[in-house]
């Protein structure tokens, strides 16, 4: 079935690296404040992540809301769980969990330029 | 945090938004905040008016709850609103000081 497809899809890209972000246009040039920010905050936290811009695949536009039971983009993954989405990732940042999270889980640091 | 509602007349989406969130969590506090003027021609933005939101409840059902649970508990009593009706959704979902 497609949508079966589409799971596996997602599920294989969430699995692909340690820090995976769902977003609208990519870290460079963000189509949208929300994942503006969540790149904001991931560059601040000095992690290395992936990203994946759903602007250019409707399926996965699609079918992310469903994989993470999550109707909003953009959305954050570590080791293949899901975190939250802009409004989680401000409040963790701002409460230092999220630094907590990346270090608890172990995930690379970027490489400081 | 206590920005007040920009738009003084409360659209039809925020009242209907008000409606389900009180219906659904009884909330000790709920502020439905629209957002959508400051974000005006930006993606997303569809002229409506009401495409941009942030809405802060204080409920004892979030008591427990993890603040993904929270949000989706949020978004499934808003039935069709978040991301299809409604563009961006700020969600803040605390437990109201004991």
């Amino acid at each position: 079935m497609m949508s079966d497809d589409i799971n596996q899809k997602i599920g294989n890209m969430v699995a692909g690296n340690d820090v995976v972000l769902f977003m609208k246009g990519t870290p460079l040039f963000p189509q949208c404040g929300f994942s503006s920010r969540a790149v904001a905050i991931l560059d601040h936290l000095a992690v290395e992540y992936e990203s994946v811009d759903v602007l250019q695949d409707m399926d996965v536009r699609q079918g992310i809301k469903t994989f993470s039971d999550w109707p909003t983009i953009p959305q954050l993954y570590v080791k293949g769980e899901f975190v939250g989405g802009s409004d989680i990732m401000m409040e963790m940042f701002e409460a230092g969990e999220l630094a907590t999270l990346m270090d608890e889980k172990q995930v690379a640091k970027a490489d400081q330029a | 945090m206590s920005t007040e509602s920009k738009g003084a007349e409360k659209g039809s989406v925020a009242k209907e938004m008000e409606e389900l969130l009180v219906a659904a969590f009884a909330p000790e506090r709920l502020e439905i905040i629209n957002d959508s003027a400051r974000h005006r021609g930006h993606s997303g933005d569809d002229g409506s008016g009401e495409s941009h939101f942030t809405i802060i409840i204080d409920s004892a059902a979030f008591e427990g709850v993890s603040r993904v649970m929270r949000q989706r508990m949020v978004n499934k009593a808003l039935g069709d609103i978040p991301g299809d009706r409604v563009h961006a959704l700020s969600i803040k979902a605390n437990v109201p000081n004991a």
